[in-house]
């Protein structure tokens, strides 16, 4: 096991009405078997034994798979490797001297809340304007009687694999939150329980975009770049055909 | 404390039926009048909260993450067992309730398992119906897949993510029922008590982790789906907030908790590799299908695997259980590993892990079919361990996992405080002394999607209920209650940290404590042990952590203290229960209680019951109360894998 020093330069805001700013902290011995969010915690035991208020920042499941960690390392939402959460970064990545800037996912839609702490509940308002199909519990027929080909069923679940982490609005110069919109029209309109409500639900999610401050789409593709599930930028246009198909034929 | 099952009469196939149709129901037009907390939005809870929201009642939704969609469920990667028997293997009904009852040894209450199993099938249809991507064969039917414990194949499963996709859809439900106004979601609020008004649950305390505001919410009935408390070992396969303190905060207020001890032990996890490690990574049980696990059978051989020649190794499992090999169930693998690697046969840096070899199966079918079935799992055993499994054995090691104890609750899934239920991991009521893979999921929406509206309209229906709000007294009072408890907790912050320790250090030292003393192998002297060095870590605790920042601000130190200090006080629980249970069964080996070939021996005559605690006071020892099990539709038999 070899280890690694680092230099950390940090994001620090005490919440959304203050003004924040970077703090340097360096760690030695860093061992390279560690998580990024692993050195994360060293980090905060250091400053908590020197009296100091640790670093706030996000996750849960450190798996990959909540979609709750997510911060800015280097320029780069989740940090330099591909199709990888924050969690799931190991230190061995990194070289020791290496400088390490982190910072929070910033957007507009994204108001902060604490150093690397953010607000994304506004993608859960995206969902709650239509991405789900309306069944009430109960009365469902036998799964069995609605077929669906293999290729379609994989492909569904590859949009369907989005975590919600918001890394692709993070990374987008617009700040568009088109690649997890877009993940969760694709996964239902793929599906035929998805179709009834297709044309409603391509139009609410949509304009629930809108009201959030989110931008729109100009082709960066710097979300799939960063996209830990490897979620492709295709379904963007798909959501575009969805939605024009709503608003020029008709509910 | 009074323990009736309330398990309705008749034949076991009619009970679930019998019962809806004597359970009293509130019409239509009554039920946006009452109004229904529900803590926790897992699988349990989401669809618990979507599903009473459809029927019209008034929720209000409570979660300590940001979003609904970051439960601990979310994590689930094996597949949710149905009795569909769509391979026409032999599966029914009975089959799934017969495996689940065996596979928890015999110690869970069976009418609440056979109806578990009957509302299976339509928790598939219902998730269909949602939208959730099942694997699919390719003339467009549902695939199935077989799990440890079973013989047919009855696990549904939408690749490694499944706890994913039917967390999703739950929360789509959810969801919908939030955009419509008949819920009200409270993101990053942690409830810290149950509020309890002439013997009825009306209401809980928040704490608003944004603000650091104390906050009260009445209804007319409180379900807590909050999840299970496996992280009182620091190190376990749970998310980082997973905790017991709802579960806790209620039996303080004179819920019953049901077989704390009975925690289950995985036994395929990424070892621990350094004592900063925050958390236990699972690798699935599925390995074990084409994995042979081996040690070498030389003490402290410290020679690379590959420089082990054939004969030199123990393929011990294969040894021990001729007919079962690799694939015998969760306790007796894990029991297993921790019996090698305490006769000083462990490998790897720590000494604490062993080989789980794929060499065989790749010089027998190839590279690319092993790859295509493990790919993914391999690939995250990769980025974290730095080894490829398709060159060098992959290193594991059992860890904590699940935990079947939880609030006791009866046939209807409530608690011992009336107007109060548990549903999911939070309540004690279908696993056993073992859960079998791909149940917990099943478990957590058969309570949410299709138990709990009977429950909740019975409640109501034959309950008189007073009208309380929050200006009631018990409200003020349990709310101060929390705010000086959160005080006691910061009052060490001033002067610096000087002469103390943090919260996670005394979080692991319980855990070492916990995992050496009432892990999968216990006895007497270990527990008693454990028992007596409990009050120091806790004096440890409130005369010396250190907890940085204030009450009235985001404090992520603070929500770890609060979790920690109510591991520190519910572990006796688990201690005194591990104690009292002197037999071993499941998941649980008593040392004292073992057959001549060091297997399990479980005692019918003296433990086929339910062990419920009382809390009776901070200094008191709890009082243990008995459910008996009754046995009358399997005869229980002492399980055998050789
Ligand atoms: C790695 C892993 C893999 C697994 N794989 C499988 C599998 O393949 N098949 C299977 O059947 N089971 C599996 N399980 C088990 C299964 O995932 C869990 O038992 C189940 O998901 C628990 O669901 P739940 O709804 O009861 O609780 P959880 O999903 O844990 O939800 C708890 C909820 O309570 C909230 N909460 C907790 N405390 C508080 C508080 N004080 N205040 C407010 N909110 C609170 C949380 O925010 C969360 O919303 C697995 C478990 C793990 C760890
Ligand atoms: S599309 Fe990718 S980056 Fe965006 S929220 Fe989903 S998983 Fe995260
Ligand atoms: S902590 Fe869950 S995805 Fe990183």
């Amino acid at each position: 096991m070899s280890s690694i020093d680092l230099k950390l330069v940090i994001w620090r805001q005490n919440n959304g009405d203050s003004l924040g700013d970077f703090e340097t902290h360096v760690l030695r011995d860093i061992s390279t078997d560690m998580s990024f969010l692993e050195m994360l915690d060293v980090l905060n035991e250091k400053l908590t034994k020197e009296g100091r208020e640790p670093v706030a920042f996000d996750h849960d499941c450190r798996e990959g798979i909540c979609g709750m960690c997510g911060a800015v390392v280097n320029g780069i939402a989740h940090g330099p490797e591909k199709e990888t959460t924050l969690c799931q970064l190991h230190m061995r990545k990194f070289n020791s001297g290496d400088t390490l800037v982190i910072e929070p996912f910033r957007s507009r839609a994204f108001p902060i809340k604490k150093d690397l702490m953010v607000d994304r509940s506004a993608l859960d308002r995206i969902i709650q304007a239509g991405g789900f199909v309306s069944v009430n519990t109960g009365g469902a027929v036998d799964g069995n009687s609605i077929p669906i080909p293999t290729e379609t069923a994989e492909l569904a679940m590859d949009a369907a694999a989005c975590i919600g982490c918001g890394a692709c609005v993070a990374s987008c110069p617009n700040g568009a939150a088109m690649l997890f919109t877009s993940a969760k029209i694709s996964q239902l309109c793929l599906l035929p329980q998805g179709q009834p409500e297709r044309k409603q639900r391509a139009a609410a999610m949509v304009a629930q975009m809108d009201k959030e401050g989110f931008g729109y789409c100009s082709n960066e593709r710097e979300c799939e770049a960063v996209c830990p599930k490897g979620i492709s930028i295709s379904n963007i246009a798909r959501m575009n055909r969805e939605y024009l198909k709503s608003t020029f034929f008709g509910r | 404390m009074e323990l009736n099952p309330n398990v309705p009469s008749g034949p076991l196939a009619d009970k679930w039926d019998t019962h809806r149709f004597a359970c009293k129901l509130v019409n239509p037009a009554n039920r946006r009048k009452f109004r229904i907390i529900v803590v926790g939005t897992g699988l349990a809870g989401a669809s618990a909260a979507a599903t009473l929201a459809e029927l019209g009642y008034k929720v209000d939704a409570f979660c300590l993450h940001d979003s609904p969609r970051r439960a601990h469920s979310i994590a689930a990667q094996g597949g949710i067992n149905a009795a569909k028997n769509y391979q026409n293997d032999g599966d029914s009904v009975f089959r799934l309730f017969y495996d689940t009852i065996k596979g928890g040894d015999f110690r869970a209450r069976e009418a609440n398992v056979y109806r578990l199993a009957q509302v299976s099938t339509n928790i598939i249809d219902q998730c269909v119906a949602q939208g959730v991507p099942f694997a699919r064969e390719y003339g467009g039917s549902l695939a199935n897949r077989s799990f440890g414990g079973a013989q047919v194949s009855r696990t549904f499963y939408a690749r490694g993510q499944t706890g994913q996709q039917l967390l999703l859809g739950a929360y789509s439900a959810l969801s919908r029922q939030i955009g419509k106004g008949g819920v009200t979601m409270y993101n990053r609020r942690e409830m810290m008590d149950v509020v309890v008004v002439n013997g009825r649950a009306r209401g809980i305390v928040v704490r608003n982790m944004i603000n650091g505001a104390i906050e009260t919410y009445a209804a007319d009935a409180v379900l807590l789906c909050t999840g299970g408390y496996g992280n009182a070992y620091f190190l376990s396969t749970n998310a980082m907030a997973s905790n017991v303190t709802a579960a806790w905060r209620a039996c303080k207020r004179g819920a019953g908790f049901a077989n704390p001890s009975f925690v289950q032990i995985h036994p395929t996890c990424i070892p621990v590799h350094g004592d900063y490690q925050s958390k236990l990574t699972l690798m699935s049980e599925s390995l074990r299908n084409d994995g042979r696990v081996w040690v070498p059978k030389k003490q402290g051989d410290t020679r690379h695997p590959s420089q082990i020649p054939e004969d030199e190794r123990d393929y011990y499992l294969e040894n021990k259980y001729p007919s079962f090999g690799n694939l015998v169930p969760r306790d007796v693998a894990s029991r297993n590993a921790k019996e090698q690697c305490d006769a000083g046969k462990g490998v790897g840096s720590t000494r604490l892990a062993v080989y789980l070899d794929f060499a065989d199966a790749i010089k027998r079918d190839g590279e690319e079919v092993i790859l295509r079935k493990y790919g993914n799992l391999f690939q995250m055993y990769e980025k974290i361990t730095d080894s490829d499994p398709m060159k060098e054995p992959m290193m594991i090691y059992p860890a904590v996992h699940y935990t079947m104890g939880g609030l006791w609750v009866d046939y209807n899934l409530m608690t011992t405080i009336p107007g109060l239920f548990a549903l999911g991991e939070c309540n004690f009521s279908d696993h056993g002394a073992n859960r079998l893979g791909a149940s917990a999921l099943m478990q957590g929406l058969a309570d949410g999607y299709f138990i709990i509206n009977t429950s909740v309209a019975h409640y109501f229906g034959s309950t008189a209920l007073e009208k309380v709000d929050t200006g009631h007294e018990a409200f003020t009072k349990t709310a101060a209650e929390v705010s000086n408890r959160i005080d006691r907790m910061l009052k060490n912050s001033s002067g610096g940290p000087e002469g103390k320790v943090t919260v996670d250090e005394v979080h692991k030292q319980l855990g070492k404590l916990l995992w050496d003393n009432c892990g999968m192998a216990r006895n007497k002297e270990g527990l008693e042990h454990a028992l007596a060095q409990l009050p120091h870590l806790r004096q440890t605790f409130w005369e010396r952590v250190y907890v940085p920042g204030a009450g009235r601000d985001i404090n992520q130190s603070l929500e770890r203290a609060g979790r920690v200090a109510d591991f520190l006080e519910f572990a006796e629980f688990m201690i005194r229960d591990a104690l009292a249970r002197e037999e071993s069964c499941g998941c649980h080996l008593r040392e004292e209680s073992q057959t001549d070939e060091h297997e399990a021996l479980r005692d019918d005559t003296n433990y086929s019951h339910v062990s419920v605690w009382e809390y009776t006071g901070d200094d008191q020892p709890p009082a243990l109360h008995k459910e008996p099990l009754q046995f009358e539709n399997v005869t229980p038999t002492q399980r055998s894998y050789k």
